[in-house]
């Protein structure tokens, strides 16, 4: 047998990345990409970097923040774009809010589903052909048959039994007037490559990613950070009348919207303690942090066909 | 679960992207539901909703099976309709299986799946042996070039792990495979197994003692990933040009950087190489990856060439090794899957996206299409979705060919529709 070179797994899926950005510069007229500063766009703008240097990105960075964001990871997500001498437009909710076209049905109301209002309207505002997202095959079922590019109708939905057959590396990315592109260069990464990729690249990571002490609330067995104090000063999820508080040393496996996301319990500080503990785990990602796909079976699929990413 | 299975993925891995041909009455989701659930990848909650499915639809154990079927609708229909892919690693390899329905009018998934596949896993029930399905999956396979393949006899404990049974289908499997030149051209391996209760799986269990081979993981493990052993010649589609002219850094006022990833062969500093399809030649000066530095990019490769000549070059040209070129043509003579519901007219232009490049394309002929059963050619006139056959386009554009057996990358193209944007077909140049 041969002994002709292959490229490692991290290897492979970087060049599949670096592929697909490309394509999406390629073949696109006005893509954009989401950015957060959580990990997963924190490895897509490595991932552009390496695509794009020394030239500028081809696109704009885009944040859909609900407002109720960590500080930590929004001073992260400035003083990165900061660094990269990208440009960032950020779109809030709270916009929508006071525009009307996001009613939530009580103050408590998780966010999250409601980005798709506000990420849509950003995609009208700016004419965006093509937004490239941080999602992964493995982080849930209803994206485990996600094209990496998936095609969006003027409402953006996804129709799960009206995708573009995607063979070899011949992506079609193409769409008419009005029509979206979500291209997802890491589909084809776990949680576990996500990490390990960090560690290979000695990426920096909002501090709440990694082990700390924290204000919880344990509410039907789920850790509620407690009191989060928002970048505007207002305090959040305070707790309810018999709940106490109580100090743990957690970190997040996923960061988003405060009142979804939740913390597991970890002593793991440093990136490679991370990759250890994650390939020791029990529990997915999402099964162990997301409070909003636990609601039903198909939840994320719902979400997906209204827009979500 | 076995010791293999059970280390811990540290360190940078192989990759092996596989798919799997059967049907569900083959056991097929039983199958990768267990080499999910035997790799650990399967994590206690998702166990834990599974497991409540199978009590809800009045099962008694764990439909391992649930672990594939991914969206509503499909559960809804209780089939699989569209191609799902699963991850799982062991110590030494990370894996991506295309998990494509194998249904007689999923032509196109199994042929979806395949286009990325370095592997093949064909599923056989041993009560059954070789059946019509057995033909379609193995000629697409071929069609499409996998490499390597895996005849699983799986079901074995139906037929009391009996080795006459299992001799029997592997040399009727083998009478087949030669019948249509798949035997010599690929690499065909068999094992006995039993998803259902984990036979040669990732365990080897007592139940086949006669079967000295490798075990369907051993097997996976030991495949090569690369999708051509033999040296494959030199292939870079532009990708997108980089000309930061306008920046602020002085050095990078003439710095032109081709963008693309290296599809086949390899490339060093010093090479050699021809600008197509202008023809222009020119020496690789320096390849990068962001601010590193390579001396040679292989196979697979996304990187950032420079030439040592200031050469007018964009997205969708080719740089290959002026020793060994492509052919340049405005004519293609391919093997064509219809994927689209709506028929091919053979009337209208499409467009090919051949590379990263694109033309449009009208038919010139439709010569014969293939029956996947039979394998018999019919004439024709047109072509519906799941056909498969042999057509002529002409180009406007010329394109950069090698034929699909030499070149999986410049090989393969997609038919676009313009009036929808939809891939409506996949072809493969003779």
């Amino acid at each position: 047998m041969t002994t002709k070179k292959t490229l490692s797994h991290l290897d492979w899926l970087e060049a599949e990345a670096i592929h697909i950005l490309r394509e999406v510069a390629g073949q696109c007229s006005n893509p954009v990409l989401l950015f957060s500063g959580g990990k997963d766009s924190l490895c897509i703008v490595r991932l552009a970097e390496k695509a794009f240097r020394p030239g500028r990105f081809p696109f704009p960075l885009m944040h859909i923040d609900t407002g109720h964001n960590y500080k930590e990871v929004l001073g992260f997500r400035d003083r990165r774009v900061k660094d990269m001498g990208e440009r960032l437009i950020v779109r809030s909710l709270e916009d929508s809010m006071e525009r009307g076209t996001i009613v939530l049905k009580h103050p408590d109301e998780p966010r999250n589903k409601h980005q798709s209002v506000t990420l849509l309207e950003a995609i009208e505002e700016h004419g965006f052909d093509c937004c490239i997202g941080g999602a992964r095959r493995d982080e849930e079922k209803a994206r485990a048959k996600e094209r990496i590019m998936s095609f969006r109708d003027e409402f953006g939905q996804w129709d799960p039994k009206n995708q573009r057959p995607e063979l070899w590396n011949l992506y079609n990315a193409r769409s008419h007037k009005g029509e979206n592109i979500r291209a997802f260069p890491i589909s084809n990464w776990t949680e576990m490559d996500v990490w390990q990729y960090i560690e290979r690249e000695n990426l920096e990571l909002p501090s709440i990613y990694y082990s700390h002490e924290r204000d919880v609330i344990i509410r039907n067995g789920d850790i509620i950070p407690a009191n989060v104090k928002l970048a505007n000063g207002e305090v959040i999820n305070k707790p309810k009348d018999g709940e106490e508080i109580v100090k743990k040393q957690v970190r997040f496996r996923t960061v988003g919207d405060i009142t979804c996301t939740a913390p597991v319990y970890s002593d793991a500080d440093t990136t490679s303690k991370i990759v250890i503990e994650t390939a020791t785990t029990t529990i997915t990602e999402r099964g162990a942090t997301r409070l909003d796909d636990q609601t039903s079976e198909a939840s994320m699929e719902l979400r997906k066909k209204e827009g979500y990413f | 679960m076995s010791n293999n299975m059970q280390n811990i993925e540290l360190k940078e891995n192989s990759l092996l992207r596989f798919m799997t041909c059967g049907s569900v009455d083959d056991g097929k989701s039983t199958l990768i539901g267990r080499l999910l659930f035997d790799s650990k990848t399967i994590l206690t909650d998702t166990l834990t909703n599974i497991s409540n499915t199978s009590k809800k639809r009045g099962m008694e154990t764990v439909d391992l099976s649930l672990l594939t079927d991914g969206l509503q609708a499909e559960r809804e229909q209780g089939i699989t309709i569209d191609v799902a892919y699963r991850y799982f690693a062991t110590g030494t390899r990370k894996y991506i299986i295309a998990d494509a329905p194998g249904h007689e009018q999923y032509t196109r998934n199994m042929v979806t799946a395949a286009s990325t596949a370095n592997l093949a896993i064909i599923l056989i029930d041993a009560r059954k042996g070789v059946l019509t399905q057995t033909r379609r999956h193995s000629y697409l396979a071929h069609l499409v070039g996998i490499p390597h393949i895996i005849v699983a006899v799986n079901k074995m404990d139906l037929v009391d792990y009996s080795q006459d049974d299992y001799d029997k289908i592997c040399a009727d499997y083998m009478s087949f495979a030669k019948e249509i030149g798949l035997a010599g051209a690929r690499d065909i391996q068999f094992l006995p197994m039993s998803a259902l209760n984990g036979d040669m799986l990732v365990d080897r269990l007592d139940n086949m003692a006669w079967y000295k081979g490798d075990s369907l993981l051993e097997l996976l493990e030991k495949a090569p990933v690369a999708h051509a052993e033999a040296e494959e010649a030199f292939r870079f589609p532009v990708q997108f040009v980089c000309r930061p002219h306008a920046s602020v850094d002085a050095k990078l006022h003439d710095f032109r950087g081709f963008m693309g990833r290296v599809e086949s062969g390899e490339v060093s500093v010093g090479d050699a190489v021809t600008v197509l399809p202008n023809g222009y030649e020119s020496k690789v000066k320096a390849i990068q990856i962001g601010d590193e530095q390579l001396q040679t990019a292989p196979t697979e490769q996304s990187v950032t060439l420079l030439l040592e000549d200031e050469i007018d070059t964009s997205r969708g040209d080719m740089i290959v090794k002026s020793s060994d070129l492509p052919q340049t043509v405005k004519q293609i003579d391919a093997f064509v899957c219809w994927l689209s519901e709506t028929p091919l007219s053979p009337a209208r232009t499409y467009i090919v996206r051949h590379t990263a490049r694109e033309s449009k394309a009208k038919i010139v002929a439709i010569q014969y299409k293939v029956d996947v059963n039979t394998l018999e050619k019919q004439q024709t006139n047109d072509l519906k979705m799941n056909d498969i056959a042999r057509v002529s386009f002409k180009l406007a554009q010329p394109l950069m060919v090698d034929s699909y057996t030499t070149n999986r990358a410049t090989g393969a193209f997609i038919v676009i529709d313009e009036s929808t944007n939809n891939t409506v077909g996949a072809g493969m140049i003779v």
